[in-house]
């Protein structure tokens, strides 16, 4: 093999290994950041396409219907509590320790993120509301749609 | 031979975008039909609600209006420009005998009520959806949409975008005729 | 009148665009002197004719025309008249408006300042433009059509701008996001016109260049510019949120990265040539890939609902069009280019070809993050989300090995580089940068981290060996301050470049590891400290502004119990809307922010507040304003402008 052909190989062939290298890290990392999104109910029964249930610990996202009158406050901090709704039978209560934002109602839909705390219940490290007035996230819009009316005029 | 396995290297990047495109054209091909979205609501009852006669704070509404008699309900707002082109329709179809009722759309109650005086009421009934709640459980993109709803509070057909005499009757009315 | 006048001169602006495409090649066919000649022509009515059209819109804007359904839904009276005027790029169809404007501003700028081209290159260049701006010139007018009137009966007023893009980071960010975005085009034009031409050598990477690199500067600064604006408008006080949108502009930022880099070895070395010509096609897909996905609606993102399917197939068909014609081109042509330059593997080119591969790892590793929740969705395993420390995690790992080579790189010769020589200069480096990262630390931070010790050890690293090399290189032959003055634009743009990046990691280590970010509930007359800043809340009050009502809470800073501050934090509501915004009160500082958002206001009447400090945040923003003064710095190079006769450019070929 001449010089040449060799170092070109020796390009080609790290080229190649770097690539796979990064590819192998970033599979990995991917697995264990996936945050599977699940509405209220499918937190119960299972998810609706695979029937598998999360476990207590695992990092994921849930998005509903925050239900009217659910919202209890901590008195001394900014620890809140609310149950998420869907439109079947799924009841799953939220915690969580900070400022819910600006658009955060009772009877709106919203998106938290965080680990299942136990069975039915979520620590959020994050809850997201929609932002724009006409914007619901797709998933929230499927997990809520046809539902009757849960919402009170204050 | 070693030209050849230069030009199919070179072919990598192109199949891979290719194989991209499907991916990404996938969804919109088959999962974005905007329909797909309406039809979750037909044939359901119009969601419970309570609101506010546009006219009159006091005075409030739920979801029984709907029922007794077949009717149209529109889905209107003074920032919307489409609303004031079919309005003037609206109101021929009031004159027809159609109970429409009127919902108001995140908008202001007094322009709300200018308008309606300027440019004739056609709404036998006027919800004001100020938050858009309940134009939320209704699925409601924007304004105007039409939805039509049968004596029996069940929503039968959705139109979305201004109603005029060309929608009227090549689509509507015959809908309209056949509901209960 | 003036609406259909902005209509008109549109579509004006497409006929030519494909007059522009079309009647040029045909003059490179055949040899139609004329034909060739006309492509400037072309491209500067194309230009003259849609920047009637948008200055049109923007005046239609700026009057109020709220017959244009446009303007209805995307403005109002009351807007302040310097946002009624961002409001012409604040939605889909003025924004591509613009985005056709500028297309047509980087094909006048390539026609007029490209006199030493040769006119058949120039005529395929621009044909390529031409091609570009038919296929958007078409999208805007059967999909997006921005001069749409509003039937016969036009509102009162109209619905407002989105209350997020009332605000000056706004008024620039999409101009020069889109500049950056657009201006990739001119790379991929000189691309394809090289593969038609089937003649790639170093004066085409000469040519392309200086584009590129203003292209590039853009960018770098619309993506800075975006992260500032998120970071005092949304509320969070973050800077990055990995957000597909953001993912969208850093992809092409990385992919054009690679370039200017490969295009210097392709223009000294003649190397790397076909690998060159595939990243300038991909730099322009990715900013059309960017384009697709914000307008499709394909990713959730916060545009999801008001985006149409039509579009989005729209933009992938002309997707699927340009980049897999490019590709298939250049899988025909670029099989035929020899590379003729050689070099060992200890060398400048092998450590440019690293820093290619790195950059590209990167840029995939955002694809992936990106598109997989959409693969993932499609092959029926549900919805997921990729969170940030899957990408903080990976761009920690690549940094590593990227910083560290980048540091040396510069010291490596070309062709050829005696590792022996390299050992004594990487051992000053390595001790000194250790040195002044430690000492920076230890003054700047209040505990020690290793990732704090690595970053900024990674930082000063790139610093060091930056002023290290300037040194070196201007003593070689003269003496220090004899030598300095001789150094070359592209070599100053090279170290003022890896300088602005160096300053951006030192920036984002500190920020991460040392903010610290409270929410606290507090009530007027209260007050919480933290590292020596003490926060007084001193009382609220109502706020009534042009478009918004709201109310605003002042808080006083002390420092060592010095007064430092008064903060003003802000929570609006605008009327026609009906948004609530959070309008942060920030005190910025070379080495800290303080950060004060007002959140909710709690049923006992304390608000929510989130108090954050945010130590070295400004170097995010400073260190990409240090690249794109870089990349400025080597545009100005001699090189570029001077006039040579064409003909000895073509005798120019691979050195």
């Amino acid at each position: 093999m001449n010089p040449r052909r060799k170092k070109r190989l020796l390009i080609t062939s790290s080229l190649i290994l770097g690539l796979s290298l990064a590819m192998g890290l970033t599979l990995f990392a991917l697995q264990q950041n996936i945050d599977l999104f699940y509405t209220p109910n499918e937190i119960l029964e299972g998810k609706n396409e695979t029937g598998v249930k999360p476990e207590v610990g695992q990092r994921l996202r849930i998005g509903g219907m925050v239900l009217t009158g659910s919202v209890k406050r901590d008195p001394n901090s900014l620890k809140v509590s609310f149950d998420l709704i869907d439109n079947k039978a799924g009841r799953v209560t939220v915690y969580f320790d900070g400022i819910l934002p600006d658009l955060f109602r009772e009877g709106q839909g919203i998106v938290a993120q965080g680990t299942l705390k136990n069975k039915s219940s979520i620590d959020a490290f994050e809850v997201l509301a929609k932002h724009d007035e006409d914007y619901m996230p797709p998933e929230v819009a499927d997990a809520v749609k046809g539902m009757s009316n849960l919402k009170t005029k204050q | 031979m070693f030209k050849k396995r230069r030009i199919l290297m070179l072919l990598v990047p192109f199949i891979a975008f290719i194989i991209g495109a499907i991916f990404l054209a996938t969804p919109l091909l088959k999962g974005s039909d905007p329909s797909k979205l309406e039809s979750a609501l037909i044939g359901q009852e119009v969601p419970k609600f309570t609101l506010q006669d546009i006219f009159d704070e006091t005075k409030q509404y739920n979801a029984d209006i709907f029922k007794g008699q077949k009717m149209l309900l529109n889905v209107w707002a003074t920032w919307c420009p489409t609303c004031y082109a079919e309005h003037t329709y609206l109101n021929k179809l009031a004159n027809q005998d159609i109970y429409i009722v009127g919902m108001n759309y995140k908008d202001n109650r007094k322009k709300a009520i200018r308008w309606l005086s300027e440019l004739h009421n056609p709404y036998q009934i006027s919800l004001f959806d100020e938050s858009g709640l309940l134009g939320l459980d209704l699925g409601v993109y924007g304004a105007p949409e039409t939805f039509l709803i049968d004596s029996q509070g069940v929503i039968r057909y959705r139109h979305v975008g201004d109603l005029n005499e060309q929608v009227w009757n090549d689509k509507l009315f015959a809908i309209y005729e056949g509901m209960q | 009148m003036l609406p259909e006048i902005g209509q008109f001169s549109l579509i004006l602006a497409c006929v030519l665009s494909f007059l522009q495409m079309v009647y040029p090649l045909y003059g490179v066919r055949t040899g139609h002197q004329g034909a060739i000649r006309s492509a400037k022509m072309f491209t500067v009515l194309q230009f003259v004719a849609v920047a009637i059209s948008f200055v049109t819109l923007a005046y239609l804007f700026f009057i109020n025309d709220f017959s244009v359904s446009y303007i209805a839904t995307n403005s109002n009276s009351a807007l302040p008249w310097y946002y009624r005027l961002s409001a012409v790029w604040g939605a889909h169809e003025g924004s591509l408006l613009l985005w056709v404007f500028l297309l047509a501003t980087w094909s006048i700028a390539v026609a007029l300042m490209s006199k030493n081209l040769p006119v058949e290159s120039m005529a395929r260049v621009l044909a390529v433009l031409g091609l570009l701006a038919f296929g958007f010139y078409l999208f805007v007018i059967l999909t997006s059509n921005p001069f749409e009137r509003t039937l016969p009966y036009f509102p009162i007023d109209g619905r407002d701008l989105n209350p997020l893009l009332q605000d000056f980071g706004l008024v620039i960010h999409p101009p020069m996001l889109y500049m950056g975005y657009v201006g990739f085009s001119v790379a991929f034009a000189f691309a394809v016109a090289a593969l038609l031409e089937g003649r790639l050598d170093s004066a085409w990477a000469k040519w392309s260049r200086p584009w590129t690199m203003a292209a590039w500067m853009f960018l770098t600064i619309g993506i800075a510019l975006g992260s500032w604006w998120a970071y005092y408008e949304l509320g969070w006080g973050g800077w990055w949120f990995w957000d597909p949108v953001e993912n969208a502009s850093f992809m092409p930022w990385l992919a054009g990265t690679a370039l200017i880099h490969s295009l210097a070895v392709s223009e000294k070395r003649g190397v790397f040539k076909s690998w060159t010509v595939l990243l300038a096609l991909s730099a322009f897909s990715l900013s059309l890939l960017g384009t697709f996905l914000v307008r499709s609606g394909v990713l959730v993102s916060v545009h999801a609902f008001a985006s149409d399917p039509t579009r989005g197939l729209f933009i992938l068909s002309f997707l699927i069009l340009v980049i897999g014609g490019a590709l298939l081109l250049y899988a025909v042509q670029a099989a035929k280019v020899k590379s003729r330059g050689r070099y060992e593997l200890a060398s400048r080119e092998s450590l440019l070809l690293l820093n290619n591969i790195f950059l590209i790892a990167a840029l995939i590793v955002v694809l992936l993050g990106t598109l997989l929740p959409l693969v993932h969705k499609e092959i029926g395993l549900g919805s997921i989300s990729i969170g940030e420390p899957f990408f903080n995690r990976m761009f920690t790992i690549l940094v590593v090995p990227f910083a560290l080579f980048l540091g040396i790189g510069s010291l490596f010769r070309w062709k050829r580089q005696k590792l022996g020589e390299l050992v004594k200069p990487v051992l000053i480096i390595l001790v000194l940068s250790l040195f002044v990262s430690l000492a920076f630390l230890f003054i700047f931070a209040p505990a020690l981290t290793w990732l704090a010790v690595l970053g900024s050890f990674l930082g000063f690293w790139i610093i060091v060996s930056v002023v290290y090399e300037i040194y070196l290189r201007s003593t070689h032959r003269h003496s220090f301050i004899n030598g300095i003055t001789k150094l070359g634009n592209s070599h100053w743009a090279m170290s003022l470049g890896h300088l602005g990046l160096a300053v951006m990691i030192v920036g984002i280590t500190m920020t991460q590891n040392y903010s610290i970010e409270k929410d606290v509930k507090l009530a007027v007359g209260e007050d919480i400290t933290f590292e020596r800043y003490d926060f007084h809340f001193d009382q609220i009050n109502a706020l009534n502004g042009q478009n918004y009502v709201g109310t605003v809470g002042t808080f006083s800073v002390f420092h060592d119990q010095q007064k430092i501050a008064v903060m003003n934090a802000e929570k609006r509501i605008y009327t026609v809307q009906r948004m609530p915004m959070t309008e942060a009160a920030i005190d910025a500082g070379f080495t800290r922010d303080l950060y004060i958002a007002m959140g909710e206001q709690l049923p006992d009447g304390a608000w929510a507040v989130r108090i954050y400090y945010k130590p070295f945040i400004r170097w995010i923003w400073l260190g990409p304003l240090i690249m794109a003064f870089a990349g400025f710095i080597m545009i100005c190079d001699k090189r570029y402008r001077t006039k040579k006769n064409p003909v000895d450019k073509l005798g120019e070929k691979d050195v």
